[in-house]
């Protein structure tokens, strides 16, 4: 390939604060291909996508529009330069019609105005060469997650683009849209459109790209043809190591059921679940994103109403909708969004470790400083937290020590059962493994982890039961045994024969 | 293509577009169906509330916060909301009324736009503060409320401009009629109704909806989302001006205070209107509509001699009510919009319906209705 990339990043870095998103990454995309970015979560691939799209400029090198040096002040710039992006959470606005959606900013005009009849019938023949039936005038709100996606899909192939980038297009899609996705990306690249395509399913890569090109912890690592590797070799090149080291769950003999779930229903949200987890056991729930899994997992805990169905811990019934009940009877909830519902971003360490167990740590009305300390200082040991002063806020620490001020938190209470949601998103890999080994010595001294997780490898490798969820139901219970990426996966995407 | 489209409207009706508007009629239906039973129940038990002196009160008293609802819309759409206007307004109503009793030489269109630019003025202040330097509106606009009040205080100095001081030209802008509607109501009339159609049939319309429902998104699809919340405020402000002039050849006594606290009555009549506050959905005619209830309200709660008190708590209780009716509205859309995904789910079930969609797209229209 020796004719000009259409669009290429050149020892690109970006840092936010003092995590250092990436570091000298190059990347050339030439017309007529599809590009594989792989790396793990964290490993710096949306930040990437965002550099390409004109959302953050990067700190220093160059990005290269047919070969020439250009600057994208805003997401306006990359479109004007024919980059159109899939993001993978799709960013729709939900008052607004479908075709509004897909034509903002640019909708067809005739002398009166916006044309809505012609951009009804461009969005109509767009829904056509995507195979799916939507309907243009429906507003946004209330699409499902696939549906949003397929017109986020839409959108970018309105825009008629010479680079497509797609994060993670295919992660709520069943496998019929995924096929005629791919269609559209074949039709594209023979057309000269370069793409960029990003996703955690490996075996999608290798049909549909001929070029991929790996990150880790936010480093360039290898650009190779997809014909001269094997998943294997890019497992490798993500990971940096075996993968089977990765998730070391001991095993422990299961013990009494410690959170029963029956028949919990939230009108409209989730539906009929019911599960149990026992002492020493961790059940991983998994599913696509909108799955309904965190929402199971807040009205378990009491910060959303049920409309119907029960929660038993430790055999008692516990109050709905009452976090207070929910932590006096030993729940413990670790939130996905570390950022903006586990921790307070400006408090010290020990007062965040503090926060959850104030009753712990007063000396008659008052809070005890030094008992805080104390006590903050122990489970910074305990959980090998990596800092300067306890007296940090805990926005200086990273992701991974961030997540270990939140389990501190939780786990200084001495819960019996414990829900963790996401538990290693976007941290670093070595922390990864250290709260893969706290979660599996936890269930080891005899508490009940639930463990919600989008991450296929963590689920199989964490999970003693795998309980799987697909459009607000539970789809299937998997044993340990039963689980496999293509059985989950299935499950998850409404595919099972069950 | 159009073949297209056509077969595909047929394959999969048009429920959505049904449901959307429905919703946004019924929300403004309801308010004049409560216009309805207003002047019914007044009219009922005092019948000179329909006489034609009244309804010309109504409309006169209605007409600038009607104005003024419109501009607020504007940028209440964009998740926003300017607290300042009712400042503008005595800004501009004073300056106008000042230039008017000093310089009776002036033409009275040239102060008419002096006043605007006036007011497109601070509506720039705001929408700098708010749009660029990113200081949430609720605070920015409470500031220039402020701010801009204490400029007509200090411009003022305690001086009161009266009817007998301004021309009688102008004077006669509050008062005459065109076939018997009142000035005034009709400039409102036009200024909603070129609004509405420009919100609806621009682009940079659209975007202050799309800006409004999902502010990242919006600069994700490269919505120039500072430029048009600047634009937003800048509108707002012109029309405030607008309503200062309007104000000042009303009432013809015109001094520092004028219009102070109309700024609630506006967002009221916003939100009566169906305007959600935080964003995305409304539309001005909503508002305009919101602002003749209110004050139809007051006339009527007159009429009925119910004490001025119990006026404002009535007042009140409807904008609650307007709120619930909303919320309400909102979830039952919610569940219908969800109960329509669910009946006909359209991705998952299969190769089936894929196939159908692929043929429509390749026959031609008369074969996409047979099936």
């Amino acid at each position: 390939m020796d004719q000009t990339p259409v669009l290429s990043l050149s020892q690109v870095s970006k840092a936010f604060g003092a995590v250092r998103a990436v570091r000298e990454v190059s990347l050339e995309l030439h017309p007529g291909e599809v590009h594989a970015l792989a790396g793990e979560n964290g490993a710096g691939k949306s930040t990437i996508v965002k550099i390409l799209s004109g959302v953050h400029r990067p700190d220093s090198g160059r990005i290269l529009l047919d070969g020439e040096p250009v600057e994208f002040a805003g997401p306006g710039d990359a479109q004007q330069a024919g980059v159109a992006v899939i993001y993978q959470e799709p960013t729709l606005f939900p008052d607004l019609s479908v075709m509004e959606n897909i034509f903002m900013g640019r909708q067809p005009r005739s002398r009166f105005g916006i044309d809505r009849r012609a951009m009804r019938a461009a969005a109509a023949d767009l829904f056509a060469r995507l195979g799916v039936r939507l309907d243009p005038d429906q507003p946004a709100r209330g699409l499902s997650i696939a549906d949003q996606q397929l017109v986020e899909i839409a959108k970018a192939l309105s825009r008629r683009a010479r680079v497509l980038i797609m994060d993670e297009p295919t992660a709520a899609l069943s496998g019929n849209e995924v096929a005629r996705l791919f269609g559209v990306a074949t039709t594209l690249r023979e057309q000269g459109c370069a793409l960029l395509f990003i996703s955690h399913r490996l075996e999608e890569m290798f049909e549909l790209c001929t070029r991929v090109t790996t990150l880790r912890d936010g480093a360039y690592v290898a650009t190779d043809l997809i014909a001269d590797i094997t998943p294997d070799d890019l497992v490798r090149r993500m990971v940096g190591r075996e993968l089977d080291a990765l998730f070391p769950k001991q095993e422990t003999a299961a013990g009494e059921v410690a959170l029963k779930v029956g028949r919990l229903t939230r009108e409209g949200v989730f539906t009929d679940v019911s599960f149990e987890v026992r002492r020493g056991e961790i059940v991983a729930l998994a599913g696509l994103v909108g799955a309904g899994r965190s929402e199971v997992a807040r009205a378990i805990f009491g910060i959303d109403r049920w409309d119907a169905g029960s929660v038993e811990v430790d055999g008692r019934r516990l109050r709905p909708a009452s976090p207070t009940a929910a932590m006096a009877a030993g729940l413990a909830l670790v939130p996905e969004d570390r950022r903006q519902q586990g921790l307070v971003m400006d408090l010290s360490i020990e007062r965040n470790i503090g926060l959850a167990g104030l009753a712990a740590v007063r000396r008659g009305p008052l809070v005890s400083r030094a008992a805080e300390r104390r006590r903050a200082a122990d489970w910074a040991v305990r959980l090998r937290l990596k800092y300067a002063r306890l007296a940090d806020p805990v926005n200086v620490l990273s992701g991974g020590n961030q997540q270990k001020v939140v389990l501190a938190k939780w786990l200084a209470r001495g819960p019996s059962v414990l829900i963790v949601d996401e538990p290693t998103r976007g941290i670093d890999v070595g922390t990864k493994a250290e709260v893969h080994r706290l979660l599996s010595e936890l269930a080891g001294s005899g508490v009940a982890v639930l463990m919600i997780s989008s991450e296929l490898p963590e689920v199989l490798g964490m999970a003693d039961r795998v309980l799987v969820m697909h459009e607000g139901r539970l789809a299937a219970e998997l044993s340990r045994a039963e689980a496999t990426e293509e059985s989950v996966m299935a499950a998850a995407t409404g595919r099972s024969a069950a | 293509m159009t073949a297209t489209a056509t077969a595909a409207e047929t394959v999969r009706g048009r429920g959505g577009r049904r449901l959307v508007d429905r919703v946004a009629r019924v929300r403004e239906l309801g308010i004049v169906v409560a216009l309805a039973a207003l002047f019914g129940v007044t009219g009922a038990v005092n019948l000179s509330f329909l006489s034609y002196a009244s309804l010309r009160d109504i409309l006169l008293n209605s007409a600038i916060i009607a104005l003024l609802a419109v501009g607020q819309t504007l940028v209440v759409i964009t998740r926003n909301v300017d607290l300042s206007v009712s400042s503008v307004v005595g800004l501009a109503a004073f300056g106008g009324a000042l230039v008017l009793a000093d310089n009776p030489g002036v033409p009275i269109p040239v102060v008419i736009a002096g006043c605007v630019l006036l007011g497109a003025v601070c509506g720039a202040v705001n929408g700098l503060l708010v749009g660029v330097a990113k200081v949430p509106a609720l605070v920015a606009t409470l500031g220039t409320l402020y701010a801009f009040r204490g400029i007509d205080y200090a411009w003022a100095g305690g001086r009161q401009v009266n009817a007998a001081d301004m021309p009688e030209g102008f004077l006669a802008l509050g008062t005459s009629s065109v076939l018997g509607v009142p000035l005034l109501a009709l400039v409102a009339l036009v200024v909603l109704l070129v609004v509405g159609w420009m919100l609806r049939n621009l682009r940079s319309g659209r975007e202050l909806y799309a800006i409004g429902s999902n502010p990242e998104a919006a600069v994700l699809a490269g919505i120039r989302v500072r430029r048009r919340i600047v634009a937003a405020f800048v509108a707002n402000g012109a029309l405030a001006g607008l309503a200062g002039v309007m104000w000042a050849a009303r009432f013809g006594t015109v001094d520092a205070t004028v219009a102070t606290g109309k700024e609630l009555d506006v967002i009221a009549a916003v939100v009566v209107g169906g305007v959600a506050i935080f964003g995305g959905s409304g539309t001005v005619y909503g508002a305009a509509l919101g602002a003749l209830l209110l004050s139809s309200i007051t006339s009527a709660l007159a009429v009925l001699r119910v004490d001025a008190l119990a006026q404002t708590a009535i007042n009140g209780a409807l904008l609650i009510a307007a709120i619930v009716l909303d919320r309400v509205l909102a979830l039952r859309v919610a569940a219908a919009l969800r109960r329509r995904s669910r009946e006909a789910p359209p991705p998952v079930p299969g190769p089936e319906r894929g196939k159908a969609a692929a043929s429509t797209a390749t026959e031609p229209a008369s074969r996409g209705e047979a099936e």
